[in-house]
């Protein structure tokens, strides 16, 4: 795998290698072969395209379709105000991010945490995570951001945006505390022995062998879910925040041209795709520490 | 090398073998003919367990080529897979696959790779595993059983293949000594059998008993070859009497 490329490695000692005939014949073969995948691979991607183009394109509605959906001029309208309101997604996946990753870290601990006193805790723990994994977040949205303000209970806030965090947060740190306790269920019982045999409490074991381990292997999945938050910050517009997606709502209200959606779309799309590379990034990454290596 | 009458096995010619800027293996050569046995000693990090990787295709050479009956096996062009259904590897800490019972590890090769009807080859399972002890653990997991007894279920996997040639990977050295004896047993009655084998060890006693030929590598490359007499009786090379005053000192009890 390695060898094709880069020249041969630098020896420390007084080893007089030359690379022989026969690797410079093995490696010219495999640089060739590598030369005729790449271009399969770019050939059969561009035979894809093609037929994929053509098949949309000669679709009896598609001049329609391109209009109500692929204006020019609606997108060129709609692509300001959709920023604009994607400010409001960002803060949203920020403030509630960090609320989601300390809510669902305390749930799992809780879970976590072994003797009879603590099993009002746990059981809490376990209801609060089934319940809000089940519940559809949309259902719980409403619920919230339409339920709350119907109460009309003082001190208490209507704003459709802080409601509407905060049902997010309630139903993304129940999937989260999942993913830790997974974690750190995950970290062998010996750390655990090893740890408490040095002298360190329950507590200390948790803090400073087990959980490092937890969230280390879980940090591909939590990406994941933080992935997924940032998509689901658009449904806050069901309570009239003006997100992203509310914002290009307001325009096809108004004009009866689908266009905005298209491009509400792409701009989620375009803010998940780093995050979702990165994601890739971290778990190639992991799963390179820890192979042993081979040419497998 | 005297008694290479007959074709070898396994043959390797100037291999070289680097992890970055470590060469691991350096212009090592190597023969080994049908029915014999080969012990590759040295210390830790000379190199013993990349050969048996390298031969078996799990790390790929820089340099060099090696042989299998006769058929170049390094070259780009062999299918790999091919080239490993031909060759049995024993690992150190086994490597059972531990959601598979001990007869399922051992059928997996023979139904899936090799197309033997299941019947048939937890019929060839049941009787190896007999051979070797281990006839009433079939439905055992791994798990379950002493690391003799999962090393020794390893052997079995290998062998269902009926292997042209069998690597052994350290294989007592994840075991207690009281274990030791019964998985080089095992080995013993292989090479009665003329099973061909090249082993990495640390066991000197054991080496000696058993290898028809004793290679001993030290930072790479092989430094001594011969007899099991003549590396262990005689050694030529001082590196070698070093490395056998060090060990065979503290290991002489062994089998």
């Amino acid at each position: 795998m390695t060898v094709t490329k880069g020249e041969p490695a630098r020896d420390d000692t007084e080893d007089p290698y030359v690379p022989s005939a026969r690797r410079t014949e093995r490696e010219a073969y495999k640089r060739a072969r590598a030369r005729r995948a790449t271009a399969v691979a770019a050939l059969s991607t561009l035979v894809t395209g093609v037929v994929l183009y053509l098949l949309v394109v000669n679709a009896p509605g598609w001049p329609r379709t391109k209009e109500t959906f692929f204006d020019r001029g609606y997108a060129r309208e709609a692509f300001p105000v959709v920023l604009r309101g994607l400010w409001l997604n960002l803060r949203l996946l920020l403030v509630c991010g960090a609320a989601v990753l300390v809510l669902g870290m305390l749930l799992a601990v809780a879970r976590t945490l072994r003797g009879p006193v603590f099993f009002p805790l746990r059981a809490l723990a376990a209801a609060y995570t089934d319940f809000f994994r089940g519940l559809p977040l949309i259902i719980n949205l409403m619920i919230v951001v339409l339920g709350v303000p119907a109460l009309r209970l003082t001190g208490v806030t209507v704003d459709p945006v802080l409601l509407g965090g905060a049902a997010l947060t309630l139903t993304y740190s129940a999937y989260v505390a999942e993913v830790f306790r997974a974690g750190i269920e995950s970290v062998h019982p010996s750390q655990r022995a090893a740890a408490r045999s040095l002298g360190l409490t329950n507590r200390q074991a948790l803090r400073h062998v087990v959980l490092p381990q937890a969230v280390r292997r879980q940090v591909p999945p939590l990406l994941n879910d933080l992935v997924s938050l940032q998509k689901d910050t658009g449904l806050v517009s069901i309570g009239g925040a003006v997100d992203a997606v509310r914002a290009a709502d307001i325009i096809v209200g108004r004009s009866l041209n689908y266009t905005p959606y298209i491009v509400a779309g792409l701009v989620f799309v375009a803010l998940t795709i780093p995050m979702t590379r990165f994601t890739d990034w971290v778990t190639a990454r992991t799963a390179r520490r820890r192979a042993q290596g081979g040419a497998l | 090398m005297s008694r290479v009458s007959d074709a070898p096995v396994l043959r390797m010619e100037s291999v070289r073998k680097t992890f970055g800027s470590t060469v691991v293996l350096r212009d090592v050569g190597l023969e080994v003919a049908p029915h014999t046995v080969t012990a590759l000693i040295g210390a830790s990090g000379s190199g013993k367990s990349t050969l048996l990787r390298c031969a078996n295709l799990l790390e790929e050479i820089d340099d060099g080529a090696i042989w299998l009956d006769g058929e170049e096996i390094t070259d780009p062009r062999v299918d790999q897979d091919a080239v490993r259904r031909r060759i049995g590897v024993v690992f150190q800490a086994y490597n059972l696959f531990p959601h598979m019972t001990v007869l399922e590890n051992v059928t997996l090769a023979p139904r899936r790779v090799h197309g033997v009807p299941r019947a048939e080859a937890e019929e060839r399972a049941r009787e190896l595993l007999g051979r070797l002890g281990l006839g009433g653990k079939a439905e055992e997991y791994p798990d379950r059983l002493s690391g003799g007894q999962q090393q020794r279920a390893a052997i079995v996997r290998a062998l269902a293949v009926r292997p042209r040639l069998l690597l052994l990977d350290e294989i007592t050295a994840a075991l207690d000594p009281e274990l030791v004896g019964e998985v080089l047993a095992v080995v013993r009655g292989l090479k009665d059998e003329g099973m061909t084998m090249v082993l990495a060890t640390h066991e000197m006693g054991f080496a000696r008993e058993i290898a028809d030929q004793v290679c001993f590598l030290d930072a790479g490359a092989v430094v001594e070859r011969g007899t099991a007499e003549e590396v262990f009786g005689n050694p030529r090379q001082e590196r070698t009497r070093r490395f056998l005053r060090r060990v065979v000192g503290t290991d002489a009890g062994r089998p």
